[in-house]
């Protein structure tokens, strides 16, 4: 141990500290960033759209020469420009799809665990029941409401039904919080029970929170792709990685390619949200590996 | 134990209520109708079908009718599919289903224990850490990635078994589904036996017992093993849930004449009958195998039934 040893750590450095010497997650935040740098810049990459039509080049493989570096599909569309529009499109619904479960997820857990009582029974058992749904049918269900080639409702429809373990985490996180003295000093001071809930109960579950929040953006980038792939979700012309996949296990016997590269894409990216989420929760709760 | 089984049966029931109500409130008060189309139907052939689906009816007294046919097991005719009834289309469907996901859980069982304990014999082995490397790829894959990939490789290239289709349920076309739909799951047991076996074998009543001079495998299999088994039995509720999920992907890539596409494909004609009644079935088929998981739970530890 060098002198520094004896210097204060507080849990982030210490967190990433962990997380650095783990080389693993390093190298899946590289590859990350990587391709989440590759599907920003791609329209600058390549002079097609996700959506232009190139009739000289219908179902070729890829090749560097025409410019089509991962080959085209049977309509002459861009293959590279389809892949990445189509990660940019799964991770930005995935990410805000995360967000909207988080955001009711913390709200409704720390309403039922600081309401307590019969209010607190009649939520949880909202979730229990939702729980014992498949999560996906209740999803299938939501966007079987609304028009399918809207992707807000998607979005919308997956954070409505992916809150419920975020929840369950906060409810549990609150009735710890509740008996503790500073909640006590608030109620004392005469602050609001509303205030006290915005104030100190929310931002004081958001540590555990947020570590589970890395894994639950794969989840949906799953979720997404599963829908898309079922022709529930994202809708032609537009590609998503799960209706690039569908129409490339169509076409696999002749066109293996436009299976196989968007299929690498989605395993990569979710490979790595996976590593990354459980190195995150290994580094910031080193008891739990 | 029976009264704790009991509570569980009894436990069932304001459930399997609340989706049917859940589901039969979401979808009729959905928009979109069953008889929207491109071309508007005239207005007294749309009246007269509503009439003979009892679509003109008060909500209330839909839902009355909804839950007493259900009583009879009766989900009234699919919208989308004149010809048929949705009892008998999820009655043609469910058979093949039923097996498929069977003998998937049970070949994950079957793969997922022995790897896992395995790994936790050979603990920081180059065969823990190539299983520990297979299962994170197991658990990460998707089976729509699975399927496609797998019947490409075996189907397409090696020419091993068939792409696809069914052939009236020679074995030959259910092996590739099998392995897609077992696969995340045996992965996923084989990551919790060898964490659970590990912490077992750590335990006082284990050193107890090699202590006593009882040998490896003994100590391992009549010992450790069954307590360790515990957390593998309760993923057993999550495990059949996520089978079902999957068997949506895995019938409609290797185009198996499955239920699962009366769901996709009542969802996408707004065919509320046909949805509700898979709801209704799946849901309570998931509560029934859940409740199957929690009766083994409270068998094997009797601590969990005073919960």
């Amino acid at each position: 141990m060098n002198e520094d040893a004896t210097a204060a750590r507080g849990l982030w450095s210490d967190a990433a500290r962990r997380l650095k010497s783990n080389h693993l997650v390093v190298a899946a935040l590289a590859v990350l960033a990587l391709i989440t740098l590759l599907a920003v810049a791609a329209p600058l990459l390549t002079p097609w759209a996700y959506d232009t039509l190139d009739w000289r080049h219908l179902a070729q493989p890829p090749a560097l020469a025409a410019g089509h570096w991962f080959g085209t599909d049977r309509l002459g569309r861009d293959l590279f420009a389809r892949t990445l529009s189509g990660v940019r499109l799964s991770l930005l619904i995935s990410v805000l799809a995360s967000a909207v479960s988080l955001a009711i997820g913390v709200l409704w857990g720390a309403v039922a665990g600081f309401a307590g009582g019969r209010t607190d029974g009649w939520m949880m058992r909202f979730v229990d029941v939702l729980y014992s749904l498949p999560y996906l049918f209740v999803v299938i269900i939501l966007t079987s409401l609304f028009p399918r080639d809207n992707v807000a409702v998607l979005l919308l429809a997956l954070g409505a039904v992916g809150w419920l373990t975020t929840a369950r985490i906060v409810r549990a996180q609150t009735l710890a919080l509740k008996r503790r003295e500073f909640i006590e000093a608030a109620r004392a001071l005469g602050v609001t029970p509303t205030a006290i809930l915005l104030r100190h109960v929310v931002p004081n579950v958001l540590g555990p929170v947020a570590v589970y929040a890395t894994l639950i953006v794969p989840q949906m980038i799953l979720s997404e792709s599963f829908l898309s792939f079922l022709g529930l979700g994202v809708q032609e012309p537009r590609a998503s990685l799960g209706n690039l996949i569908y129409v490339g296990a169509q076409e696999m016997e002749s066109a293996p390619w436009m299976l196989l590269l968007p299929a690498t894409f989605l395993v990569a990216l979710l490979l790595c949200l996976n590593l990354l989420g459980d190195g995150l929760r290994d580094a910031f709760d080193p008891h739990e590996r | 134990m029976l009264s704790y089984a009991l509570r569980r049966i009894a436990g069932i029931v304001p459930t399997l209520l609340v989706i049917v109500t859940f589901s039969f409130a979401i979808v009729r008060l959905a928009p979109g109708g069953p008889f929207d189309q491109e071309q508007p139907l005239a207005a007294p052939v749309r009246a007269n079908l509503e009439r003979l689906y009892g679509l003109d009816q008060p909500l209330p007294v839909q839902y009355l009718r909804y839950l007493g046919a259900l009583l009879h097991g009766d989900f009234g005719p699919s919208l989308s599919q004149r010809d048929f009834t949705v009892r008998e289309l999820i009655g043609q469907g469910l058979p093949l289903s039923a097996t498929l996901g069977v003998c998937a859980i049970a070949l994950a069982l079957l793969i997922g224990i022995p790897a896992g304990v395995l790994a936790a014999v050979w603990r920081s082995r180059r065969t823990d850490f190539s299983l520990a490397a297979l299962t994170a790829l197991g658990i990460a894959l998707p089976s729509f990635v699975v399927g496609p990939s797998l019947a490409l490789v075996f189907g397409v290239w090696l020419r091993w078994l068939p792409v696809a289709g069914w052939e009236g349920g020679a074995p030959r076309y259910l092996v590739l589904p099998l392995v897609t739909l077992a696969l995340p799951v045996a992965a996923y047991l084989a990551r919790l036996t060898r964490g659970s076996l590990l912490e077992v074998l750590r335990a006082p009543f284990v050193r107890a017992a090699r202590a006593r001079g009882l040998g490896g495998p003994r100590v391992l299999l009549r010992h450790a093993l069954r307590p360790a088994l515990l957390p593998v039995v309760s993923y057993l509720g999550p495990a059949i849930a996520f089978i079902i999920t999957g068997s949506l992907v895995v019938e409609s890539v290797f185009a198996l004449p499955g239920t699962g596409r009366f769901l996709v494909q009542g969802a996408i004609d707004r065919d509320y009958p046909l949805v509700m009644g898979m709801v209704v079935v799946y849901g309570a088929l998931t509560l029934a195998l859940n409740l199957l998981a929690d009766l083994a739970y409270g068998w094997l530890d009797p601590g969990a039934r005073h919960e």
